[in-house]
């Protein structure tokens, strides 16, 4: 093991699939001679050549619909979104033509394409670029989602994501692009599953559940609520959908107790579909009601404050653990 | 593979008259209430689909929007699983998951049937990259109608393929009317044809309603990007003897003007044009017809009998890792041909 950044964690995970098949290729607005806005296609260009990275218009729906007819005749597309923001340009391509194309067609064409990019709300960019598009997107039939919180879960699930035969959305965290992590050396195939949700620290008074930025959120949350005497047990989805119940479903028996903190939008956010599943299966584990914490419910402001206060933060997991804990 | 020029006229005309017969039964069908959803016919367009057909290679890709009936029986799909597909049911081309709108059939290089106008043009374009990326010599037929020019994902499709050099044919069938809105009425041009100037991409106007002027100006533009991979767009001028679907009375025009383009009948030209050579008598004319008659006739008997997609197979065409049923499709086949090497999307 040797400590990456999570940017340097997906690069590997791009150029190792290119070097392995060469189906797979990468396409995008600047990933090529710009290196990447966000320069997680730094190098590659260099090394793969233009035939594979390739640099496109400012063309969302175009690209994202080229990568789908690509992926018909068998190839393995990356498409990457210079923000899932900009996904939205492309939703009828990733909603309507990826997904569907399976079943309309009978089962004779699985679109394998991965879409891929910055989601979630950064730092003072306004509404429009802040989009948390994960809920929107898990409620598609025939789409997997997941979003990676650490350097080692965004290579490994990247490089999953990119193997399956299905349209995969890989949702990657913006403000943890230069955080870092142990991830196995180069040589060492890393692989993390879809679907499959992790313990990132053991505990036994509550469960919070978390996901992508809202993953070190919780964990220093954690540390916190330890002085307190409160042991939590954060559980990383790493996978909107598939969602692993399990792993949600046996935290849930060890605490009782459960905060949810998600970074979309309270109203049919990821939370409330979690918290219907905990609910409907192990009602009788539950000792207090669910909370959940996400971002408040309005466009996201400009404002540095008034930013501050419509994202999840620690005062507001600290109030609802305690709240779940009638501490 | 056969050479273009080689292709049975009388068996095109015969494809042509399968593609009527076909129609004019889904329709009963339709009101029958056999069929349902929408559903939209290609009588009077015929001549497109079948001309495009008889000059491209079986290997080469096509795609189209969701007046597609007819360009799966043109690819060779039968006409009992077309059928079958109306009537919603598991032989049908799409297992009866598609519908009259998505017609699928991999086998045949068909690549649907999209139901979203024009949002099928980029799908297209990234067939032609693959080409590209592949080194094929195959084409690109990507068709869509009048009211698709004006989406955006019609106009960054053009862009992406000129800019990339992709071996794709836009095939635009202009019957006059998105729907009940007419192209004067809709598109700020003189000619639709004129859109593919504004990408650089060569654009010619072919007269729709004759099967051997489309023949050969695909042909001609086809054996052009086999050479050297470009993008080219045929304007197709053409008219749809129906309404919109199934359920428009296409009201928003004349008789006369039905009455003048039913005057130029595909069907009627093509006929005329093989008597006159003395390719053809009436008699065998008339058996041609006979026989595509029987061919949907048997076709709605084969979808009336066929079972319905099983309700325990509901789960198994979401994810293509899940599927029970036919598992995944194969790897594409071997390619006869490949380019030396392939043009690089955006040389550095």
């Amino acid at each position: 093991m040797r400590e990456i950044t999570y940017r340097q964690a997906l690069n590997e995970a791009l150029a190792e699939e290119l070097e392995r098949d060469p189906n797979v290729f990468l396409m995008g607005e600047e990933v090529a001679e710009y290196q990447g806005a966000y320069k997680v296609s730094h190098g590659l260009l260099q090394r793969f050549g233009p035939r594979r990275i390739i640099d496109t218009p400012i063309s969302e729906n175009g690209f994202a619909g080229l990568g789908v007819g690509a992926a018909m005749v068998g190839l393995r597309p990356i498409i990457e979104f210079m923000t899932f923001s900009f996904s939205l340009v492309a939703f009828d391509q990733v909603v309507n033509n990826a997904p569907n194309m399976y079943t309309m067609s009978g089962g004779q064409f699985n679109i394998p394409i991965t879409f891929r990019g910055p989601n979630g709300p950064a730092h003072q960019l306004g509404a429009t670029h802040s989009h948390a598009t994960e809920n929107f997107y898990a409620s598609v039939p025939g789409l997997k989602v997941c979003a990676p919180a650490t350097p080692r879960d965004a290579k490994g699930l990247l490089k999953t994501a990119v193997r399956d035969d299905n349209p995969v959305l890989v949702l990657e965290a913006e403000l943890l692009y230069s955080s870092k992590g142990m991830v196995e050396p180069p040589d060492e195939e890393l692989l993390i599953p879809l679907g499959k949700a992790e313990v990132k620290r053991e505990g036994s008074d509550v469960s919070i559940i978390c996901y992508a930025q809202t993953v070190p959120l919780a964990l220093k949350v954690a540390d916190q609520l330890e002085e307190e005497d409160i042991s939590a047990d954060i559980v990383d989805l790493r996978s909107i959908k598939p969602l692993d119940e399990k792993a949600i479903f046996d935290s849930v028996a060890k605490t009782h107790r459960v905060v949810i903190v998600e970074q979309d939008h309270p109203f049919c956010g990821v939370g409330a579909e979690v918290c219907y599943r905990i609910q409907k299966n192990i009602f009788d584990a539950l000792d207090a009601p669910i909370i959940r914490v996400s971002q408040e419910d309005v466009p996201l402001p400009y404002n540095e404050r008034l930013e501050k206060a419509v994202l999840p933060n620690a005062d507001k997991l600290i109030a609802a653990v305690k709240q779940v804990c009638y501490a | 593979m056969q050479p273009v020029e080689q292709r049975d006229e009388v068996e095109m005309l015969s494809l042509m008259l399968l593609i009527r017969r076909f129609e004019e039964r889904a329709s009963q069908q339709y009101q029958a209430q056999k069929i349902g959803g929408f559903c939209h016919l290609y009588i009077g367009q015929e001549a497109v689909v079948t001309g495009a057909i008889a000059a491209v290679r079986d290997d080469d890709y096509i795609i189209t929007a969701y007046r597609d009936h007819a360009h799966a029986l043109a690819r060779g799909t039968t006409a009992d699983a077309c059928m079958a597909e109306l009537f919603g049911k598991e032989t049908g081309c799409s297992r009866g998951l598609g519908g009259s709108m998505h017609f699928f059939d991999r086998k045949n290089h068909m690549y649907g049937g999209h139901a979203i106008v024009a949002a099928h043009v980029p799908l297209a374009v990234g067939m032609a990259f693959a080409i590209n990326y592949r080194g094929e010599d195959r084409v690109t037929l990507c068709f869509f109608g009048d009211g698709a020019i004006n989406q955006g994902a019609f106009h960054e499709a053009l862009n992406l393929a000129a800019l990339y050099k992709l071996p794709i044919v836009f095939i635009c069938e202009n019957n006059l009317f998105a729907m009940g809105t007419s192209v004067k009425r809709s598109t700020s041009l003189r000619q639709i044809v004129d859109r593919a100037e504004g990408y650089d991409i060569p654009g010619e106007i072919v007269d729709g309603m004759n099967f051997r002027e489309v023949r050969d100006k695909i042909a001609e533009v086809v054996d052009s990007i086999r050479k050297e991979p470009h993008p080219a767009f045929l304007e197709m001028r053409t008219y749809r003897y129906r309404g919109h679907s199934m359920s428009d009375p296409a009201s928003y025009r004349t008789k006369q003007e039905l009455e003048k383009y039913r005057l130029d009948d595909p069907i009627t030209r093509l006929r005329a044009q093989l008597t006159r050579e003395g390719k053809l008598t009436n008699e065998q004319f008339d058996l041609l017809d006979k026989r595509a008659k029987e061919t949907v006739l048997a076709a709605v008997k084969f979808a009336e009998k066929s079972p319905q997609p099983p309700l325990d197979t509901l789960y198994d065409y979401t994810y293509a890792d899940e599927a029970m049923g036919p598992g995944l499709p194969g790897p594409e086949e071997p390619v006869p041909t490949r380019r030396e090497s392939a043009p690089s999307p955006n040389p550095s």
